[in-house]
Formats: structure tokens, sequence, C-alpha cells
């Protein structure tokens, strides 16, 4: 116990202020209360953003999309049935592909799995930041130069030809294996920040006073720095996701992940290799295109309207109306 | 000084980090993916070809991993870089200086007409702060730099290629000219340029534009810019002399990084277009699993990075008087 | 010293004519909430040779006021009435071109941080030198004989003038603010805190350097800071501000000897003397009013020692004592309670 240790250093028994150290569960959730605080007052300030209100629409267009595809494309997506290469037409909004698939079904279903790789990569990207960002500040020293030292040098090597050599030695590897890439190849600039952050926050004077109670390196990161670094975790977390729907759809267009499965990656890859364009078929390729510019778009406008909210001096400006009164 | 030998440093380490990346990958993967790759060529290529083969990937010697790597780096430092496996018999180098060419000049001159533009039109924003062109500034290029690069190829292709004016979609030059430095030959080259150029700039002006105005903004509302007013000088001046010249200051390592990520989409613009660049010959040498091409274009494309990050340090020095005499 | 205005009376002062007047001059923030009043109906006039300090809490509004009269607010932040006269010409309906014709060659300023007023990217001569040629010298020579005078004035090398912001000391680099303020020999110069970021003793010397300057070179100056006790032993007139307006104003021995606004009281006696008596440190209890929503009556009153019923409802004016403007109901009469 902690207390003990004191203690005997010192002398005189020395009670920590606050009772015993190491991980109350009080404690804990008093951490999650302020990071859910913090979140809460993110949302607040979104909300009277137009353009994170902009952002949150083209995002909420595509959850919708993801999570009730069946509702609104009654055809399956897969199913090689229809009359082939079909123009637009009533039975078919988008026409059809070279296989025989509807491409409007195509498209609906095929915002589910480009969402997910989205997403999960992002939020396993983020992680992998906030562990090596802050294991980096914590650590000092050795860890931190080697550790910063692999950060870097991943931060300077030109992400998407990496991303495409490692893809190489992968050849019919599915969806599991891209998010992979993407998130080792990604992580970089996120941990580069959250340790600059980390770093700052730890020198202050409550750490220091956590410190002397005993608690323990884990429990102080745990519970004090990181609620207190969420608004730049998920700053992280958005821009990351639009490097990832970006790279993920490329990986896809050149033939990675799985190419049987619906996504718009994967269906910019068969538009591509049948020439879509060439034989007419613009809205084969076209429209998964189109899915992967608004799922873009939306976290770059949630990632810019971040900016705008914890830098005040980047928000549009109003033109004073000096009344002047003579 | 130190400075700069450090960073010199760290230029070498990567480059390091790049060339030990290229002979560990393969040797890390499940599956062993270059014992495959020998057996598919095996019979295909000469004895003489195939041997820096298996000195690049391990397979059939009996050296140690130690002696390999160093036959590899002698090979790598030599300019040795093998044979393409799918452009046979062509050695790796001579695609390279084929390609290397028409992505400087594509990629090149359009990440030079995007940084300077980019950046004009961000510091004429920010310094008309509040008017329609500010106001529209950020929601518009937050967009435009998040659209994929190789969409916006497709959207040109059939609006100004199947359609419109009919400009080539594919390939550097009308394959009926033959390469001579007249007019006719240059217009061909534009022409043909002209659809790649506008998809890469479209898409990475949008930072540019987004990061000065943003520095500007941050700088104009510093004190040195109120000073300057006090004192009388003219508005160009302050825009330029004091809020320009600080606001680019952080860009200009921002500006390498940007580099890894424009050469990164262009390598899908190239492909989209047919245009025989780096990029282009990157993804067919991956599509074709043709190791040895495939790693030389990885090295050259980040050598290519690091140079842009040791030129912005550079810049970054006789810029900012306060770097050179942190030492 | 121009002891001869340090018992000036209230707004008008000294023998000739004043050289600023600044007549009930208001400063608006447009929000998304609606406008929100930082200066509130300020007038005052300045003679030649006069040192003013304005002092009050942050907040109070005065660095706005300040870049108020030197026309050099921005937006969000406006000139919304009023009027200030630069020897006896409107500043305020002034062109572009005629307020740059006057600005550093009749009107300079100095701000709190040098490090940050300063280009960083620039160094000392080249900053003097636009200001210079911003105004027509064009002659090299001109300009080198000067900047290296104005350093020497304030006691820097010439040497410096090669030197970058960055490469000066704190104090050195205030000086080279304040001799570069000096280039065209003003007739003002406005100070907004320029020894707040130094250190105690760096501030008196700096203090003593520009009353010396003031009295060899005869500009007026304009002082603002938070610290009382600094300005008590260099102005001739001292002008306190709450919450945008002014609560007192006067000559400063009148002023710091009989505090006759309960504020001003206040203020003195969060900054005790090192001599005398050992007194309980007080301050000013509870906020500055939120401007957006100011109460009725005085904006004082909440935290007022001195409190009555009706100044709750009647914004007081400015009432004149011994000489000295006060805006406290406490003077309604006409006398001192």
């Amino acid at each position: 116990m902690a207390s003990t240790e004191l203690s005997a250093g010192l002398g005189t028994p020395i009670t920590p202020s606050t009772g015993q150290p190491g991980i109350q569960p009080g404690r804990a959730r008093d951490a999650a209360a302020r990071t859910g605080v913090a979140l809460g007052r993110l949302f607040a300030a979104l909300r009277s953003n137009r353009k994170a209100s902009a952002g949150a629409i083209l995002l909420a267009f595509v959850v919708i999309l993801a999570a009730v595809p069946g509702l609104i494309a009654h055809d399956p997506p897969r199913a090689e049935i229809y009359g082939r290469s079909l123009g637009p037409s009533s039975a078919h909004l988008f026409g059809t592909t070279v296989y025989g698939q509807d491409i409007f079904s195509q498209f609906i279903w095929g915002a589910r799995e480009t969402l997910i790789i989205a997403v999960v990569s992002g939020v396993l990207s983020t992680t992998l930041s906030v562990i090596m960002g802050v294991a980096a500040a914590y650590l000092g020293g050795v860890a931190d130069s080697g550790l910063n030292l692999v950060t870097d040098t991943l931060l300077v090597i030109p992400s998407f030809p990496l991303l495409l050599i490692i893809a190489a030695y992968l050849p019919n590897s599915g969806v599991a294996v891209l998010i992979a890439i993407l998130v080792i190849t990604g992580y970089s600039y996120g941990a580069r920040q959250l340790r600059a952050q980390a770093l700052s926050l730890r020198r202050r004077d409550y750490l220091e006073a956590a410190r002397v109670r005993g608690e323990r390196t884990a429990y102080i990161i745990a519970v004090e720095i990181i609620p207190n670094m969420t608004p730049l975790i998920v700053a992280s977390f958005l821009g990351i996701a639009v490097y990832n729907v970006l790279f993920s759809a490329g990986l896809q267009f050149i033939g990675f992940g799985n190419p049987n499965s619906v996504s718009w990656g994967t269906m910019l890859y068969w538009a591509q290799n049948n020439e879509a364009l060439a034989i007419g078929q613009y809205l084969w390729a076209l429209m998964p295109g189109l899915g992967i510019a608004i799922l873009g778009a939306a976290f770059a406008l949630l990632n810019y309207a971040f900016d705008e909210i914890g830098n005040p001096a980047l928000r549009p400006v109003r033109r004073l109306r000096v009344k002047r009164a003579r | 000084m130190r400075y700069a030998l450090r960073r010199l440093a760290f230029f070498l380490g990567t480059l390091w980090a790049c060339l030990t990346l290229n002979f560990l990958l393969p040797r890390l993967m499940p599956g062993n993916p270059a014992l495959a790759l020998i057996a598919k060529f095996h019979g295909r290529i000469s004895a003489q070809a195939l041997k820096p083969l298996e000195i690049a990937f391990g397979v059939n010697t009996h050296e140690s991993l130690i002696h390999q790597y160093f036959s590899y780096l002698g090979n790598m430092a030599t300019g040795h870089l093998g044979t393409s496996l799918s452009q046979l018999p062509t050695p790796v180098s001579q695609i390279i200086s084929n390609a290397l060419p028409w992505t400087l000049g594509l990629v090149g001159v359009t990440t030079i007409l995007a940084f300077l533009l980019g950046t004009g039109i961000g510091i004429v924003g920010a310094w008309r702060r509040g008017s329609w062109l500010d106001n529209i500034l950020p929601p518009v290029f937050v967009i435009t730099s998040a659209i994929p690069f190789f969409w916006i190829g497709m959207l040109l292709i059939v609006a100004f290629s199947l359609h419109g004016p009919h400009l080539p979609s594919s390939g550097t030059f009308d394959n009926t000219m033959i390469p001579a430095f007249n007019w006719p030959f240059i217009v061909n080259l534009v022409q043909h340029a002209l659809l790649p150029a506008t998809a890469i700039l479209i898409t990475s002006i949008g930072l540019w534009i987004l990061t000065m105005r943003n520095n500007m903004v941050t700088v104009l509302s510093e004190d040195y810019v109120k000073m300057a007013r006090a004192k009388g000088l003219p508005g160009r001046r302050i825009m330029f002399d004091y809020a320009a010249r600080n606001a680019i200051l952080p860009n200009l390592s921002g500006l390498a990084m940007s580099l890894g990520f424009v050469l990164g989409g262009s390598v899908l613009v190239e492909y989209v277009f047919n245009y025989p660049g780096m990029g282009f010959w990157l993804v067919q040498a991956v599509e074709g699993e043709d190791y040895p091409l495939m790693q030389a274009l990885f090295l050259l494309i980040t050598l290519a990075v690091l140079l842009a990050v040791l030129l912005a340090d550079v810049l970054n020095a006789l810029f900012d008087p306060r770097t050179r005499t942190a030492g | 010293m121009s002891s001869a205005l340090a018992d000036g009376i209230g707004q008008t002062a000294g023998t000739s004519d004043p050289i600023l007047q600044v007549s009930d001059v208001s400063v608006d923030y447009a929000t998304k909430s609606g406008s929100v009043r930082a200066v509130d109906g300020v007038s005052f006039d300045l003679g030649r040779g006069e040192f003013v300090g304005i002092v009050g809490e942050s907040g109070c509004g005065k660095s706005t006021l300040l870049f108020a009269i030197a026309q050099l607010l921005s937006p969000p932040a406006g000139l919304t009435s009023g009027n200030v006269v630069f020897k006896g010409v409107s500043m305020v309906g002034m062109t572009d071109s005629q307020l740059t014709a006057i600005r550093w060659k009749n009107l300079s300023v100095v701000m709190q941080s040098a490090m940050n007023a300063l280009n960083p990217v620039k160094s000392i001569a080249s900053q003097y030198k636009d200001a210079m040629r911003a105004h027509g010298v064009r002659s090299k020579t001109e300009i080198s004989d000067r900047s290296a005078h104005v350093l020497k004035m304030v006691g820097i090398d010439a040497e410096h003038l090669r030197s970058y912001p960055h490469q000066l000391s704190g104090g050195m680099r205030q000086r080279a603010m304040i001799a570069m303020a000096l280039l065209f020999t003003p007739d003002l110069v406005i100070m907004d805190e320029p020894t707040s970021a130094l250190d105690v003793v760096a501030q008196r010397s700096l203090m003593v350097q520009i009353k010396e300057l003031q009295a060899e070179l005869g500009f007026s100056i304009i002082f603002v800071t938070h610290d009382m006790s600094l300005v008590r032993h260099f102005s001739d007139r001292i002008m306190v501000m709450c919450a945008g307006q002014v609560a007192e104003l006067g000559g400063t021995s009148r002023v710091f000897g009989t505090p006759r606004h309960p504020y001003t009281a206040g203020l003195m006696d969060a900054f005790p003397s090192i001599k005398g008596q050992r007194v309980f440190l007080t301050g000013i209890p509870g906020q500055p009013p939120n401007l957006a929503a100011k109460p009725d009556g005085c904006l004082f009153a909440p935290r007022c020692p001195k409190v009555m019923p009706a100044c709750g409802t009647t914004s007081p004016p400015l009432y004149q004592v011994d000489g000295v403007d006060v805006r406290c109901l406490l003077y309604a009469d006409g006398s001192a309670p």
C-alpha cells in the first residue's frame, strides 16, 4: 500500500488527502463523467456551427443508408439477374452493370461496408495514436525518442505508396487486413499532436498533486489526462476518418480488400475494370464516387468546424453595423 | 548548424528505414510471397536476372540474413535495381527514367501551381475578412479537399473528354505524333496533361488555401499587425511583409508533408488517365506482382518527399530568423 | 516635470489649447446576441506635454478606449458615437489617407509586449525603416542616422539595429519599441501597459526614461495601466474607468490624496504601500458587470461598500467636486458626505 511506503520514507505517517490511492470506482466514474461533459459541450458548440450541421447531415445520410439499406433499395445488390448494361430507368434508377446487377441497390447497400471501414479504422487509428502519443509523452527519455522516431518516419513516408506495397504483398486478403494497414500508416499524425498535448498537460500542478498522493502512473493517465484530451482526440478521429475514407476507396479501387463484397470502393473497381465510362455507363462509376465524396466531405466539414470552435478567430466574422449617432 | 546536421541525420535515417522496410517486408509477410514469385518466373528470365532477385528476397540462398542485407544495400546504392518482372526484360532503372519526367512534369508543375495559387488566394481571402470571398472559401474548399482524386478525374473525363471539347483522356501524347520540339507537339502534350493536371489541382489547392487563410487570420490578430497599421504603413506592405511572411512559416513544413499526400493521390490520377508516370507504373507493378519495380518506385517516391522535407527546412531557416539562431 | 499641470482641473487642463479632445466616445462590439457597449460616453481633454494615466480593472474598457482614440479598432469593434479631435481636426471624419499622414508623425503607439508588437521576422532597423519610408523619408543616411539616434535616446547601442526582436532582452525590446514611437517626435504617444511585461526594477527604470524623454521632447502621453501605484508618481492627471465609463477624473495628487469614488478607493486599497502602517489587504469584491446584460442604475452598485437605495435605479452622471469629476450619487448634492 502506498501510504505505508510514504510513512516509511518520511518518518511520519501521511494520509493521502482523498483516501486511499489507486483505482476507486468513484474516481473512475468521475473521470468518465468529465469526459461526458466535455463531449456534451463539444456537441452543443457544434450544433450552432453551420459547417458542422452540414457535415452532420451528410454523415446522417450515409448512416441511414448503411443502417437500413433494405428499406430503400428493394433489389438484391449482387444478383446478376437483370439485363446487362441497361441505362437508367424507373425499374433501375441508375441502370445495371455489365454483369446485370442493379446499380442503385449496389449504391445503397455499398454504404454499409464503406462506412464500417472508415469508422472502424478511424477508431483503431485514434486509439493507437492515443496510446503511442501518451506513452511517448509519459515514458520520456529513450522510449520517447524511440517512439518518436518510428512515428516521425511513418509520418514522412508517403502513405498511399506505402499502403500499396504492403497490400501488394498480401493479395486476396480481406477487409480486416485493409483496416489493419490503414491503421498502421495513418496513426502517426494524431500521435504527434496527442503527444504534444499530453506533454503540456503532464506538467500541470494537479498532476503533481496526484503523483505526490501516490497515484500510479497508469491511473493518472487514464483518469486525469485522457479526459482532458477529449477534444483533441475527437478532432484526431475526424481528421483520420477523412484520410481513411479516401485511401480505403483508393485501395479497393485497385482491387484490394474483398472485390466480391459490395462497397463503394469495390463498385469503382468493377466499373473501372469494365471501362464503364467508355461504354457509357457513367453512373456505375460516378455514383459510388459521389458516395465516397459525401462521406469524406462529411468528416472534413466536421473536422473544420472543430478547428473553428477551438480557434474562435477562424469563425465567420460579422461586419459591425456601427450606427453613428452624430 | 547543429540543427542542419540533425535534419540530415533524420533524412538519412528515414531513407535507411525505407530500404530496410523494403528488405524486410517480403520476408515478414505470411506465405513468403517472394518464394511464389520466384517460382512463377523461374525459367522465364535468365539466371543472371534471377540472381539479384534471389538476393533481394532471400530465396535459394544460403547466405545469412545480414549478408543478404548488405548485398541488397550494395545493389541499391550502385543503381542495380533489378529487372522488371512485368515488363521483361526491361531493367527497372530504364522504366523509372522514362516515367520520372512525366511525373515531374505533371505532378511537380501542378503542385507548385496549386501551392502558389492556393497560398495567394488564402492570403487575399484572409485580408478581406468578412467579404463574400472569405465566407465561401472554407466550405467550398473543405469539400473539394475531401473528394477522391480519381473521382474528380472520372468526372472530368465524362464532362470534357467524352463530351464537350473532347480533350484526350489517356496517355501523354498521340501515338501518331513523333516527339519533337515543335509547337504542334507541345500543344498536344499540354492537351493530354490538361485533364489530369486539373484533377490534381482541384483536389490539392483546397489544402493550401485553407491553411494559408487560417494562418493569416491568426497572424492578422497579432499585435505587430496592429502596430503596422498604427505606423501608417500601406495596406499591401502590411499584408505581405508583416502578415504573409509570418503566416507562411508554419506552412513550409506542412508543404513537405502535403507533397506526400499529393504524390499519393496523383498515383490514382495517373492510373485513371493512363499517364505513364511513376504512380501509374507503381499501380501496374503492384497489380502485376512486379516486386523489383514496385520497391524501386516506392523508394524513389519516398526520396522525393524526403528531399521536399529538407527543402522545407532550408526555406524555414532562410525565412525565419528565429530558427537560425536557435542553432 | 510639468508640475504646473499637476493640480489641473477635471476635464480641461493647462494653459494652451488641448492637443486632444475626446468627446462622448462610445465603442460597441458586435456579438451574436446584439451590441455590447465596451466604452460608454468617455470625455476628456489632453494638454501639450501632459501625462494622463488611465487605470481600472481588466475589462473596464481602457485599452479599447485607447485604440478607439488612435482609430485602430477592427471588427467586430467599432466607434458608435462621439468625436476625437486631434490638434483641432476631427479624426473620426478623416479618410484613410488623411489618417495615414498623421499616423506616427503626430500620433504613435506603444504596446504591452514588444515581443508581440514587433515583427519577429524583420530586424529592428528594417522596422524603423518601414515607418520612415511610409512617410516619405527616402534617404538611406537619414534613415540610419535617425534610427541610431532614437536608439541612443533610450540607451541602446546602435549595433542592435541589425538584431531581430527575439535576440534582445525584454527590457531592451520594450525600449526599442518606445524609440520607434519617437522616430518623428510626435505630439502624442499613447501607451497600452508598456511596463506590464517587465519586472519591477525594469518597470521603474523604463518609467523614469519615459518621463525624461517627455521632458526633453515635449510630447503628451496617455498611459493605460492596471497598476495604480505606478502612475501615481509619474502622471499629471488620472482617469479611473469602470465598466466602460469614467468613474473619476482629476489631478493625480487630488485623486490619490482623497479618492472620492468608492471604486477608486477600492483600487488603491488593493495596492498597499511598502512604507507606513500594515493594513489589511482589501480588494473589490465581486466581478465586473456583464456588459451584455447591464444592470440598471450605477454599474458599480453591486460591489460598492457605500451603496444606497437610489444607486440601483439611477445612473449617476459626472459630478464636479473640488476640481475632480466623480460619477457617484454620493456627491449628488455637490458636497462630499
